[in-house]
């Protein structure tokens, strides 16, 4: 059977499965379309939670920034988990006792606001958009390679498999699709690194083999890796960091962004009670702990694997001919991922530092600068082709790139809906609309934010990294703080709030910008994105923990300077502060 | 001040505690052990690098678990003591 069959049958079998949980999962009320009834078990909401949260970013992405950068991308593996120990404690049980349908409500009820409520949709609306964009792309690339379909057709079959489950289902359609996006693409990933490890280390399980020896040379796996990116000019793969200011604020602001994304914490609202609720968040991050113990290994495994392929004798003896390439460069050379240019015109393939300081062993070895350029990308879904595995394990991790990016974007794209349809239609546009007319209004929003993504993504703006950096800065600055001090202060009142929460944005958005572009249009940034240029070297994508912080303090200076809420908000923050008397998620 | 009044805000100073405690360990972990401290735990060597790598890249990971489980369980015991646990 060829490659191309396997990988048809793998997410053929996936999507009909989807498919079938969306007729079985249908919803018939609001409260099914936004809450999924709110009778999610805990562990299930928990392995929800984890395929919500983990995207393209997390599945594709993340191992080969790891496999690039070492030791000073481990804030990625840190900020993406640590977020979720701040919504344990400090969000997500007072928000299930609230017990509404969306963010902006608790909002625009705790702060006495419609403005409020209106400037967290705004920011909900924004971050989930740019959000939702990476996904779609992420799909589209997956498609591309492994269904041999033009990269747009691929992203109207994506299109509709979710406006299938989602728009019929709501939350209840896309709670139990969740699940088993999340059965797939865990496997999905874990299974290639498992035989990598087998192969590199001898140890089966890739956390351990990752502090484990490598068996062809005896020294330790990591060790073996800086000796080898060392000969090549490469900085070790272990070495420490300098600017450890950026490395904070960067993995801080990661942490914050994850607790403030309103696709994350609408899951919460699914299960039954407020206990309920703090044991799901630890659930989710076991289950997303499989995936991020499992990365740091497949990182640091595939980089070792890819220079060896380079170099079979060894990084200081000559690299491979390019006539001798493997397969898997010629595939991804088609998608254009991986490109070669033979500077020194001598038909081999050298990958190296380019840098000045490696100039003259590069010199002395005849080399004319480096002449293999790598997506990172590819690297999690050139794994298997990578290690030699067999063809049914290249058809799985095609399934399960594309149920990272389709359980994301459906989470998302709840978020959105909900917020027009409960928080501007029924919210301030129509209160008097009825159960049916709502529901109507949500599924018709759902099927235009469907519609605007997938144009989106056939369009993407260019800008696909960034616009991530910032969903997670607006996240952070803006929605964190203005829930944490909803529910743990009584003064901050709707003046400061909404002070705070402009701030916030303001500055983060302004300073991404300023390196960036203005509204990332190329060529408009007016500062050079280097670190000379930035505000005590803290990086744009790191910005968002300061923008947080400005928010945290415009908001305490204008409320302290102004009025106190009225008694019946004290008394509202009170009650989410104590479980008794929860009750199902409501509408009223 | 009425005895309930008294019990809610005892539970919720309890509840606060218990906040700070974790949150210290969290950031002990990660921007601690894992970023600004990890030249002081240099000479700890641990599979061919040093403890402050593990714990950016997996032990950090595993405390926070820990944490919010610990957590979970604690005020899950807390809210029945003070009887404010849901029925």
């Amino acid at each position: 059977m060829s490659q191309f069959a396997i990988n048809l049958i793998f997410v053929g079998g996936s999507f009909a499965l989807y498919i079938a949980i969306a007729i079985w999962a249908r919803a018939g009320s609001t409260k099914e379309f936004y809450v999924a009834g709110g009778g999610v078990h805990p562990v299930m909401n928990g392995m929800a939670t984890a395929a919500d949260w983990m995207s393209a970013a997390s599945f594709i992405s993340m191992a080969g920034l790891i496999a690039a950068g070492g030791y000073a991308n481990s804030t990625y593996l840190m900020g993406w988990t640590g977020g979720y120990v701040l919504l344990a404690m400090l969000l997500a049980p007072y928000l299930r006792k609230f017990g509404k349908f969306t963010v902006p409500e608790f909002i625009g009820d705790r702060f006495y606001s419609k403005n409020a409520r209106f400037v967290a949709v705004a920011c909900l609306i924004i971050a989930s958009v740019t959000y939702v964009i990476g996904q779609m792309t992420g799909a589209g690339v997956a498609f591309s390679r492994f269904l041999e379909v033009e990269s747009d057709t691929g992203l109207i079959i994506a299109g509709v498999i979710v406006f299938l489950y989602a728009v019929m289902g709501g939350m209840k359609g896309i709670t139990y699709t969740q699940v088993a996006q999340y059965v797939v693409l865990i496997i999905a990933y874990t299974i290639p690194a498992v035989f990598i490890s087998l192969q590199l280390t001898g140890n089966f399980l890739p956390p351990l083999g990752l502090f484990s020896d490598h068996v062809e040379s005896g020294i330790p796996l990591l060790q073996k890796l800086d000796m080898v990116v060392r000969d090549l000019g490469f900085v070790d793969y272990t070495a420490d960091v300098s600017n450890k200011l950026n490395m904070v604020l960067f993995t801080l602001s990661l942490m914050i962004g994850t607790a403030g994304l309103p696709h994350v914490i609408i899951r919460f609202f699914t299960v039954p009670k407020v206990s309920d609720a703090r044991w799901s968040a630890g659930w989710a991050l076991v289950f997303i702990a499989l995936l991020y113990l499992t990365a740091p290994a497949v990182a640091s495994m595939a980089r070792l694997n890819l220079l060896t392929t380079i170099y079979p004798a060894g990084p200081t003896a000559d690299a491979i001919e390019y006539a001798e390439r493997p397969d898997w460069i010629k595939n991804w050379e088609l998608t254009g991922l991986i490109k070669f240019d033979d500077k020194n015109a001598d038909g081999r393939i050298q990958l190296y530092n380019d840098t000045a300081a490696f100039k003259a062993t590069a010199d002395a070895r005849g080399w004319n600068g480096n002449e293999l350029t790598v997506n990172n990308d590819i690297l999690v879904l050139a794994n298997p082709e990578i290690a030699n595995l067999p063809g049914w394990v290249i058809g799985l991790i095609a399934a399960g790139g594309l149920a990272a990016a389709l359980s994301t974007a459906a989470g998302l794209l709840l978020a959105i809906s909900s917020a027009i349809s409960h928080d501007l239609i029924k919210g301030s546009i129509n209160p008097g609309i009825s159960e049916k007319g709502e529901l109507l209004a949500a599924r018709i929003s759902m099927a235009v934010a469907i519609v605007v993504a997938t144009w989106l993504g056939m369009n993407p703006p260019g800008f696909a990294a960034q616009v991530v950096a910032l969903a997670f800065g607006i996240a952070a600055a803006s929605i964190f703080p203005a829930l944490m001090m909803g529910i743990f202060s009584k003064r901050v009142n709707s003046k400061g709030a909404i002070a705070g929460m402009l701030a916030g944005l303001l500055s983060t958005v302004i300073y991404i910008f300023l390196f960036l572009g203005w509204f990332f249009i190329p060529g408009t940034a007016t500062l050079a994105n280097t670190p000379d240029n930035w505000l005590f070297g803290i990086s744009p994508l790191s910005f968002g923990a300061i923008g947080a912080m400005i928010n945290f303090i415009v908001a305490f200076a204008v409320s302290s300077a102004t009025e106190a809420p009225p008694l019946h908000i004290q008394q509202l923050v009170e009650s989410v502060r104590y479980p008794k008397g929860a009750g199902a998620a409501t509408d009223h | 001040m009425t005895e309930h009044d008294r019990n809610a805000a005892a539970y919720w100073s309890a509840n606060l505690r218990l906040i700070i405690g974790s949150l210290i360990v969290w950031a002990l972990v990660s921007y601690g052990f894992g970023i600004l401290l990890r030249p002081m735990l240099a000479g700890i060597s641990v599979g061919g690098t040093d403890l402050g790598f593990w714990f950016a890249q997996q032990g950090s990971i595993l405390t926070f678990i820990v944490l919010i489980f610990f957590y979970a369980w604690r005020m899950n015991k807390l809210d029945k003591e003070f009887g404010l646990h849901e029925e």
